[in-house]
């Protein structure tokens, strides 16, 4: 009943990640099964598109900033040859992002993290309010002040993941909807077992299943690093034909913080929340109310908007909150998953790294602090 | 430090209790809280769920540091009965840290509610730590409906305004036959050492560290702070003197007076 087909490496997960992956292994010749029962369903649909490695800085995890950094100078190239390829739009764009206080403690931690961005010499400009609201006349009389970081970009990662698919099976990577089963066989993976029985034979197995990665059957206990969902809750709000924000706006509210991404085909994204409740992915009045309520302080034209989707989606949480990339404890069974916050930001940089992993046998340098490895024992479950 | 601390039926050999939230990432808050030497941790149940893999309730147990949930975030003594029963239903255990909050601005304790769901939970079996304003009437009727500790605050949560009326602090422990523990306003390692010295049986905090920029540098130096203030209260410090008085004397001290 099951039948068996060889081939150079098996993806599991087909999300931005999975597909870029695999994309760029088909690329560089070789053969790739990819197996996801809905690709893009998870967090790569979900997600605001934010490329923001400098409003994304937090403290303890500058090598992270290091990789983000990356990424988003491999971004322009990336999407102009999966556009040429594909003949798709990714909705890169490049209008840069204001982060904005709300009010006096707010500022006072706007300013903090002003000098953390100076401390790592990264490049962002202060702004009074009155500068800001010059910049976004829709921005909130009260607005104490800003930031101006013109090098957090942004891409539609809805528009992304359509053209990351389309180029994968270009590039003649066999898509098959299914789930799928890790093959373990005298303790190395071995390949993937689909739901119909059929076995994508092969020694490189790749798991991209995001906050589902841990979960996945077959996957030997102490293979991999935990990884967790923490769901978020995100809004999606149509500005029709006359845009209200030029740019994204990153606010911190009365010590929260929300962000408002306007796409230029008039969608306005509205997010996210942080909460740790495993798998629910229930959108909740609560999560709601807040995301609108902080959001209207901060831009109160927005209550005019159509609200077209809530949703959540469920950021796969590793320890560190840094991915994992390469090799796991289990031979054969490479990791290019965990990227919490940073998924559709960490595309191009994780392809690269994985895909060069899977052709030469080897992960460049600066993927190497990202090893699945990293970690002690107690953190592998 | 030399005696340990008893809240209820359990003793712990640490007087700093954590607090999780705003904690960078997993790892962080693992590397905090080793730090830190706790063996009392609050976790809010509206933001975690059990039986979730990797998660903070899953580190806490790798840890072996209780868990000590909390009703964060209920602004009725409704919502918060229910979130304690919840929690008492998902973790199997009945203590519980009560927070009852007034508005969402302040974050500052509503006492009257406070004291309606503390009298509710202990009549259904629950040890009860009430999260509660610096008000020594207050603390006074939470202890009379039964509560195993009273935790005033300092100042607001997340402020790190230190502790702004000392004397009210000092006003709860003289009254108090249940442990008093400083909870929220701790912003620097003084603060801890204050609330100690104040005569506090333990500390509560949790932003200090994890919105720190080395949270587990700043967990070991609260828990030295802890301990620290801890000595000095039981050394007893030397009487306050306007003047000058040399620590040489130039004759011998005859026994006071």
């Amino acid at each position: 009943m099951s039948s068996s087909s060889g081939c150079d490496c098996a993806v599991l997960g087909g999300g931005l990640i999975g597909l870029a992956v695999a994309w760029r292994a088909a690329l560089g010749g070789l053969s790739v099964h990819l197996a996801d029962p809905d690709p893009g369903a998870g967090a790569s649909s979900a997600a605001a598109g934010m490329l923001a490695p400098v409003t994304e800085a937090h403290y303890g995890e500058e090598r992270l900033l290091d990789l983000n950094l990356r990424s988003a100078q491999l971004y322009p190239s990336f999407a102009d040859e999966l556009s040429r390829f594909t003949d798709l739009p990714t909705g890169y764009d490049t209008r840069g992002t204001l982060a904005v206080a709300f009010d006096r403690d707010d500022r006072a931690v706007l300013a903090e993290t002003a000098a953390y961005h100076r401390k790592l010499d990264l490049e962002s400009t202060p702004l009074t309010g009155r500068e800001a609201r010059a910049l976004e006349p829709m921005l909130a009389p009260g607005v104490q002040a800003a930031l101006l970081v013109e090098h957090d970009h942004q891409v539609d990662n809805r528009l992304l993941h359509r053209a990351l698919l389309a180029a994968a099976v270009r590039a003649g990577v066999r898509i098959h909807r299914s789930a799928a089963e890790i093959v373990v066989e005298d303790g190395r993976a071995r390949g993937l077992r689909l739901e119909s029985g059929e076995v994508l034979a092969t020694d490189q197995v790749v798991l991209a299943a995001g906050c589902w990665s841990s979960e996945t059957p077959g996957l030997p206990p102490g293979a991999l690093p935990r990884i967790r969902p923490v769901r978020g809750q995100i809004l999606r709000l149509a500005m029709g034909t006359q845009p209200l924000l030029a740019r994204t706006i990153r606010a911190m509210v009365r010590g929260r913080y929300v962000y408002l991404v306007p796409r230029a085909h008039g969608e306005l994204v509205i997010g996210a929340t942080t909460d740790e409740l495993g798998f629910d992915t229930s959108v909740t009045s609560g999560g709601v109310y807040e995301l609108l309520r902080d959001a209207h302080e901060v831009v109160p034209g927005i209550t005019e908007l159509a609200l077209v989707e809530s949703r959540t989606g469920l950021r796969p949480g590793s320890p560190d909150n840094a991915p994992l990339l390469g090799q796991t404890a289990l031979p054969g069974l490479i990791a290019a998953t965990g990227h919490y916050r940073n998924g559709v930001l960490l595309t191009p940089v994780t392809a690269d790294a994985i895909a060069s992993l899977l052709i030469d046998g080897t992960i460049p340098g600066y993927a190497v602090p990202f090893s699945p490895q990293r970690f002690g024992g107690p953190s592998c479950a | 430090m030399a005696e340990t601390f008893t809240i209820g039926d359990r003793s712990y050999a640490s007087r700093l209790i954590m607090g999780t939230g705003g904690a960078p990432s997993i790892e962080i808050l693992r590397e905090a809280l080793i730090a830190s030497g706790t063996r009392l941790t609050t976790v809010a149940m509206r933001r975690v769920a059990a039986g979730t893999r990797g998660s903070i309730l899953d580190l806490l147990a790798e840890l072996e540091i209780d868990v000590l949930p909390n009703t964060a975030g209920c602004l009725t003594a409704g919502d918060a009965v229910l979130t304690a029963r919840l929690a008492r239903e998902a973790l199997g255990t009945s203590w519980v840290k009560l927070e009852v909050i007034a508005d969402e601005h302040t974050l500052l304790p509503d006492p009257i509610e406070l004291v309606d769901a503390a009298r509710t939970l202990v009549d259904d079996g629950f040890t009860v730590l009430p999260y509660t304003n610096d008000d020594p009437v207050l603390a006074r009727r939470l202890e009379d409906v039964g509560c195993a500790a009273v935790m005033p605050l300092g100042a607001p949560i997340g402020s790190g305004l230190g502790i702004r009326n000392p004397h009210n602090i000092e006003l709860i422990v003289a009254a108090a036959r249940v442990p008093v523990i400083l909870d929220a306003g701790i912003g620097s390692a003084s603060d801890a050492a204050l609330a100690m010295e104040l005569g506090c049986a333990g500390v509560l905090l949790a932003s200090a560290v994890t919105r720190s920029q080395q949270p587990a540098l700043m967990a070991a130096a609260m828990r030295d702070a802890v301990a620290a203030g801890y000595a000095c209260r039981a050394a007893g410090r030397i009487p306050v003197r306007r003047f000058a008085l040399a620590s040489s004397p130039s004759r011998d001290e005859s026994p006071a007076f």
